[in-house]
């Protein structure tokens, strides 16, 4: 853990979120994702899941703690859910609904990425829920929208990066297209999803009245390859995947180091960098060529310029082919692997992970915020509830329910 | 929501920015501008230096960058000289009454010219002022030069993405300017809510390559937790299996790839079980895949061998469908899955199109109108 962010924290430290009761309902990344960083910053996130259908970040996605598939041992589910209070509520039983309903309506904001229609259907909608609780702002976010010929289509991230054009653009031209880790979409409308709400509770500030907000995550994804669009609406033709390669910068590219799977990328943007590049390199007389000052010469040689980059770098520790180049200006930067992002100097500086305790899992990483606010330092402190671990807590504490409420709503079944 | 009217709304009317960011940050007062906020772009005289930046869109008054258009679009522009201290005066004034400043200097750079964050919250304390840069304001890498490249190989992405004989790879249309701004804007609004409450502005330092790091999701669980360290496998989906299957997710059809993957849980369940009745329909699924019992199918323990086994059969059948085949059947038996669309796909895609996505935008630039994916934001009152 870094030290050298901490005179930072010496400001009195404010939570920028602490007035926002948040609510979510839904699971995977799409909705959850979007409460954590509510969370980071002092809301009070109350994550409600069910005992009857599970999340599916406990139950499909490896790693589990001690490689031991279990519903308390997924770390997919740790990493989105830290500083949260988890209730389990079966929405099925009516009692569950009322509880529902009387967390929603002391709510500022409700988060769900349910199939579109299914909070209506339970009577959670917002049309029914802003009755009550006019300020209400509740995202709904899902694969396409709630509306439109294919509201309520299904997909995966992966299937809905692959949708939205991003997978079209990765890999090979000479290929079939590369897949992005993880459900790389997703985190685009977390983002969206997130700067939403916000949005949402600054117009209520000023008319008191909050909103249903229609995520879309496929339109999210758009809004990300808008310059891709507008060069095929514009000239009927768009850009292919191109491996590493950029429409001005040459070279461009990735490139071995010595040892297994050690990875630089190296990009040269105009010719003073390339010149400082070549002498970097030590002026070998390969680089003496005067036709590779000029861009149209690299350009018309890349592939043979890469081969012999690549010479150079093989030969050399990724360390000091990154100190040297970045010593000379030129832009440089290591491939880090999954070791090495907890490793990164700079990663390490920014706290960019941080390590909770969990009671299962023990000690852990969560992501922490991409941003530093100075005035309100985030509060990334608590580790992801078990299941139900708050039920208690919320119910009798924050709702104010007596012992034997729990007890009726226990036999009812609808804790489970 | 179905049944209600949804419109594009405008939350963040009455609030102003002034933007002087490059290309890693012009998609944060895109978004913003989005929401309402008015966004006056400052340019140097003769404007933005990166806006020919390629692929070049063309109309009878010039030529703009693709990128430059369509992460600008909907923002005002004011040309200032900053290198000019008499228009420094002038920036310090517009910044004075502003709600927003948005830039991608090298740290300390404003600063020296008398425009950073002491100065500017000095003469307004309720200022946001957020910074875009490569690694953020400090520490060892603050003032190393990286792009997009760079940026995707530090955060990790680049090592996760790519076929597995090669190096690996980018998306070819740059994505770190995107995420950063996009994450930048949370930081942004989380400093505008306890402004709201408070009066207080604050300095924002938004780092591009802690940005990339939301893609790898639960990739660095891997080396943590299991002293894994996952890395690129092509069209191949991995991290999903305690025993370190790869389900493949990307596969060639008739007429060009589609997205589909072995799945668990209910929903993944149902999805292989539309398949394989389908692949029964057209007699291409063999008898021990009819045989499988997918209500105890198992994604995360399932063998890496039956899973060869299964995709051995389920790949012939796929080249012999149509990505339009696919999109329908796929739909009708509630399999999870989407082609791998490009361009043209997704502007000729109905849903889209139903929802009012496409605008078109007039780039006095160009001399023309271009049509730009709009109003994501979109309410139910």
């Amino acid at each position: 853990m870094s030290t050298a962010a901490e005179p930072r924290r010496s400001v009195p430290a404010a939570r920028a979120l602490a007035d926002l009761k948040v609510v979510e309902f839904g699971g995977f990344a799409a909705g959850p994702a979007i409460g954590k960083h509510l969370g980071d910053h002092g809301a009070e996130v109350i994550h409600v899941e069910s005992r009857l259908h599970l999340d599916g970040f406990r139950t499909n996605y490896p790693p589990y703690a001690r490689n031991q598939p279990g519903t308390e041992r997924a770390t997919m589910f740790a990493i989105t859910n830290n500083d949260k209070l988890g209730v389990t509520l079966n929405l099925k039983a009516a009692g569950a609904q009322a509880v529902a309903r009387r967390l929603m309506e002391r709510a500022d904001v409700v988060i769900e990425n349910f199939t579109p229609g299914t909070m209506g259907r339970l009577g959670l909608g917002h049309a029914v829920i802003r009755e009550r609780n006019p300020g209400l702002v509740m995202l709904s976010t899902c694969n396409q929208g709630a509306t439109g010929p294919h509201a309520g289509r299904a997909g995966f991230g992966t299937h809905l990066t692959a949708l939205s054009g991003f997978t079209h653009l990765t890999g090979w031209p000479d290929r079939a297209p590369a897949l992005l880790w993880g459900p790389f979409i997703d985190y685009i409308a977390v983002a969206y999803g997130v700067v939403s709400v916000l949005a949402a509770l600054d117009e209520r500030s000023r008319t008191g009245r909050g909103c249903n907000v229609d995520l879309s995550q496929y339109e999210t994804g758009v809004q990300f390859l808008a310059p891709v669009m507008a060069t095929f609406f514009a000239s009927g033709q768009a850009p292919e995947r191109a491996g590493n390669r950029h429409p001005t910068a040459v070279p461009h590219a990735v490139f071995p180091c010595a040892g297994p799977e050690r990875w630089c990328a190296i990009s040269v943007h105009d010719d003073e960098e390339w010149r400082r590049l070549r002498a970097a390199l030590g002026s070998p007389d390969w680089a003496a060529d005067p036709a590779l000052d000029g861009v149209a010469g690299r350009r018309a040689a890349e592939a043979w310029l890469e081969e012999r980059i690549s010479g150079w770098t093989r030969a050399r520790a990724r360390e000091d082919v990154v100190a040297a180049l970045r010593s000379a200006a030129v832009h440089v930067a290591p491939v880090n692997d999954m070791s090495d992002v907890f490793r990164d100097e700079q990663l390490v500086h920014r706290r960019a992970f941080r390590l909770l305790d969990h009671s299962e899992i023990g000690r852990h990483s969560v992501p922490g915020p991409s941003f530093v606010l100075p005035a309100t330092p985030d509060c990334v402190e608590s580790a992801a509830p078990l299941l139900g671990q708050h039920n208690r807590e919320v119910l009798c504490g924050i709702l104010g329910l007596s012992e034997d409420d729990v007890a009726d709503l226990e036999a009812e079944g609808a804790l489970e | 929501m179905p049944g209600q009217a949804v419109s594009a709304g405008r939350p963040l009317a009455g609030l102003s920015a002034l933007d002087v960011t490059g290309q890693l940050g012009w998609l944060l007062g895109k978004i913003l501008a989005d929401l309402g906020v008015r966004v006056w772009k400052i340019d140097p005289p003769g404007g933005d230096p990166h806006r020919l930046e390629p692929p070049l869109l063309e109309g009878p008054a010039g030529r703009a960058g693709a990128e430059w258009v369509a992460f600008n679009a909907g923002k005002d522009r004011l040309d200032v000289d900053l290198l000019s201290a008499p228009q420094r005066v002038r920036f310090r004034d517009l910044a004075a009454t502003s709600d927003f400043v948005f830039d991608t200097a090298a740290p300390g750079l404003l600063e020296e010219l008398g425009i950073g964050w002491p100065q500017l919250s000095e003469r307004n304390p309720a200022l946001v002022m957020t910074s875009i840069t490569p690694y953020g304001q400090d520490g060892p890498l603050a003032r190393a030069p990286a792009g997009d490249l760079e940026l995707m190989a530090a955060g990790g992405a680049a090592w996760l993405t790519g076929d597995s004989d090669r190096p690996p790879v980018r998306v070819t249309q740059p994505q770190a300017g995107p995420w950063a701004s996009a994450y930048a804007a949370i930081g942004t609004l989380i400093a505008h809510h306890h402004r709201r409450a408070t009066g207080r502005g604050q300095h924002v330092d938004a780092s591009a390559q802690c940005a990339i790091l939301p893609m790898l999701v639960h990739a660095p669980s891997f080396w943590e937790t299991l002293g894994v360290n996952p890395m690129r496998a092509g069209p191949f989906l991995f991290g999903r299996n305690v025993h370190g299957a790869a389900m493949r997710n990307v596969w060639p059809c008739r007429d060009g790839y589609l997205s589909w993957a072995l799945y668990g849980g209910p929903a993944g369940r149902q999805s292989n079980r539309g398949l394989v009745a389908w692949m029964a329909e057209k007699g291409m699924a063999p008898d021990f895949l009819l045989g499988v019992d997918w209500d105890a199918f198992d994604v995360a323990t399932v063998t890496p061998a039956e899973v060869e086994r299964m995709e051995a059969a389920i790949g012939p059948f796929f080249l012999t469908v149509t990505k339009r085949d696919f999109l329908e059947q796929a739909h009708a038996r509630r399999m999870l899955g989407y082609v791998v669309a490009a361009a043209g796909e997704i502007a000729a895609d109905p849903q889209l199109a139903a929802r009012d996505v496409w605008r078109d935008v007039e780039v006095p630039e160009l001399g023309r109108a271009v049509r730009l994916p709009a109003g994501w934001y979109r309410v139910a009152r």
